[in-house]
């Protein structure tokens, strides 16, 4: 079937008899990948085999960011694709290298900036399996609850702005709407809404004050309403999935290849999650599904986002259900601050305090890599330590890099208008991408 | 439209769901099985196997490490079928070499494993590029590159990635590059001033469309020339 179809298929409801949305051929080869239908002979016969260049960005919408993507079209079709990223670079990963760890933790706010506080995580436990450090029950339990929480986040950022790009207007209203009630609670926690820097080697910055729970349990009583509302205008919306299904397709061992993680390569039918494969933070012990896509396309990706925001708010309510009571921070002067009124009135207190922010905590000689299942995908902090305050080397694995070297495998073929969609299915986050 | 088969993941690991790793050691502990079966396979090749918090380390030598790399990749027994990252580090001791490092995880087995090879500081920076069993390879080895200066050889495409394609500074996350820049801030704002801001293609971006024929002239004799655009 020709690309035409689906131009048909906008007209029709986009259901079939059962009442699913319906799926589109996409023209394949013998090979299985997707092509460009050649255009039938005669028609615009001047245009023939000339083909344009087009660039798009750096300074667009569409391109979520600082992304510049360079263009080969013939007519409305993309031969090839040439993205340009860097934009943003501001050497992080050489600055950590003259910063102790606790520095540290504020500038994984400012790579993926709408994961913070799931960057402060990762980057906590990187280093304090760097230390040597097991932490306690309670501070897991709100590591989990912060992880989860700018999942959500995360995953109605692109929603929204996903909905944007496709046309659709009052989605994004809705998301940005829940996403506030998400940043207030974390300003109540950690006082910032944004810039995070929630964690410390050993424990977190702020315990949650009072209160705060219910803000949390109200949160995800009311939240799945939101989301059956986005559901019942997009997921069987003919437009929707019009523009959606059958793009950017990936197969199973392409997306693996690839090095595709986090929901990209879960909508290729690879149920590969970090939270269950590699657990992290007791995760092996909350009740949860990994959804998985079998088509590969962008309106799978799309369904497994949505559905991992469900499971998202099943978490954070058994969560809530079983923080307990108990110390945040582990029980170690050489790593942890005083607490200040301590700092302030004891001497031994005060000794530490200034060995701790002056020296620094030094982990013993070592390394370590921990994977944390972003939003975005598998999310890495490998650190190398030699024995001083300071590491020798900080490396960010960004999960949207590497899916978003993928893009011209995805968008060659396809119409210009697909691009967008395609690039925006990728979640990308232009911080974290160039660093 | 075809559907897929659904992967699943850890389907030839034995035991039950895996668990969050507790009381990790620093040095010891249980070394990954695939550590044992490199070193049987490749011998000499394998200089050091190292477990260090419960992650395995295995140095290999950097004329066989593409070797290792592919055999990790299609043994049966092994099937490392997912790059996580290519890095390299440079100790603040200048007499040890620069070491690449590869994080490869095998979904089937749910296994992880770092491979490290070292690289003498006097001779060139040049090791094996596994693009072609890891496409995922692509981006992480320009950056690598990029970052360290490291030729990645077999690579199609080793150019500049973050930095752009005229920056003559070096290779920053290198220890000898200071952290504010080689260049004077002057200097740096000399260069983007001279920059030549109409050429926003590469060379190779514009050959390939017919735009580069409706360039004006000079500028098409500057490109022919190889100046570089700036990004």
């Amino acid at each position: 079937m020709s690309k035409r179809t689906i131009e048909v298929e906008l007209s029709t409801s986009g259901l079939d008899a059962q009442g699913r949305p319906q799926r589109v051929p996409l023209v394949t080869n013998d090979g299985g990948t997707a092509v460009a239908l050649e255009p039938p002979p005669g028609i615009e016969p001047d245009l023939e085999g000339e083909h344009m260049l087009i660039n798009i960005g750096p300074q667009h919408p569409a391109t979520h960011g600082v992304l510049r993507l360079v263009l080969e079209l013939d007519g409305e079709t993309v031969v090839r694709c040439i993205p340009h990223i860097g934009y943003l670079h501001c050497g992080f990963e050489k600055i950590g290298e003259y910063r102790q760890y606790n520095q540290i933790i504020c500038w994984t706010d400012r790579e993926d900036y709408l994961n913070s506080i799931g960057n402060n995580v990762t980057f906590a436990l990187g280093a304090e399996r760097l230390f040597g450090i097991e932490i306690t029950e309670r501070c897991k339990v709100l590591r989990v609850i912060a992880c989860e929480l700018s999942r959500i986040m995360s995953h109605l950022v692109w929603l929204g702005t996903f909905c944007i790009d496709i046309g659709a207007f009052t989605p994004f209203l809705w998301a940005f709407q829940r996403r506030e009630e998400i940043y207030r609670l974390i300003e109540k926690w950690v006082g910032a809404r944004l810039t995070t820097t929630a964690t410390r080697v050993g424990g977190m910055a702020a315990d949650i004050p009072s209160g705060w729970m219910d803000g949390l349990r109200q949160f995800t009583r009311t939240f799945p309403h939101t989301l059956d509302e986005i559901d019942r205008v997009l997921t069987r919306n003919a437009i929707w999935v019009g523009r959606t299904v059958g793009l950017g397709v990936m197969t199973p061992e392409e997306a693996v290849n690839w090095g595709l993680s986090g929901p990209m390569l879960r909508a290729s039918g690879v149920d590969y999650d970090v939270r269950k494969d590699f657990p992290y933070l007791d995760y092996e012990t909350y009740d949860f599904d990994v959804p998985v896509g079998t088509n590969g396309d962008v309106y799978d990706r799309y369904l497994v986002r949505f559905e991992e925001m469900r499971q998202s708010v099943r978490i954070l309510q058994q969560a809530a259900d079983r923080l307990p009571d108990g110390p945040v921070n582990i029980d170690d002067p050489r790593i942890i601050l005083p607490p200040k009124s301590k700092a302030t009135s004891e001497m031994e207190s005060m000794i530490h305090h200034f060995k701790v922010v002056m020296e620094g905590p030094r982990p013993p000689i070592g390394e370590s890599y921990v994977a944390n299942e972003s939003p975005k995908g598998e999310k890495g902090y490998y650190m190398v330590s030699d024995g001083t305050a300071k590491p020798v080397r900080w490396r960010i694995r960004p999960p949207s890099f590497v899916n978003l070297a993928a893009i011209p495998k995805m968008v060659e073929g396809h119409l210009l208008s697909d691009v967008i969609a395609i690039n925006a299915s990728i979640d990308i986050v232009m911080g974290e991408i160039d660093r | 439209m075809s559907q897929f088969e659904v992967v699943q993941t850890g389907a030839s690991a034995p035991g039950g769901p895996p668990v969050t790793q507790k009381n990790l050691p620093h040095r010891g502990g249980e070394a990954n099985p695939s550590a044992k079966a490199l070193q049987d396979k490749f011998r000499s090749a394998v200089t050091r196997v190292e477990v260090i918090w419960g992650e395995t380390i295995v140095y290999v030598d950097p004329t066989a490490v593409h070797e290792a790399i592919r055999w990790l990749h299609n043994d049966p027994s092994q099937r490392y079928d997912f790059l996580s990252d290519v890095t390299a580090v440079e100790y603040r001791d200048a007499e040890i070499p620069i070491e690449v490092v590869w994080h490869l995880r095998s979904l089937p087995f749910r296994r992880f494993l770092r491979i490290k090879s070292q690289l003498e500081k006097g001779a060139p920076l040049e090791i094996d590029s596994v693009y072609d069993i890891y496409r995922a390879a692509d981006w992480l080895e320009r950056e690598c590159y990029d970052m360290f200066g490291i030729r990645f050889v077999g690579h199609p495409d080793l150019r500049r990635l973050l930095m752009w394609e005229s920056y003559k500074e070096g290779y920053p996350l290198r220890k000898d590059f200071p952290l504010r820049g080689r260049f004077s801030r002057s200097e740096q704002l000399r260069q983007a001033l001279a920059q030549n801001p109409e050429a926003r293609y590469s060379m190779e971006e514009l050959t390939i469309a017919d735009a580069f024929a409706e360039l004006p002239e000079d500028m098409r004799e500057r490109l022919n020339k190889g100046e570089r655009t700036g990004e």
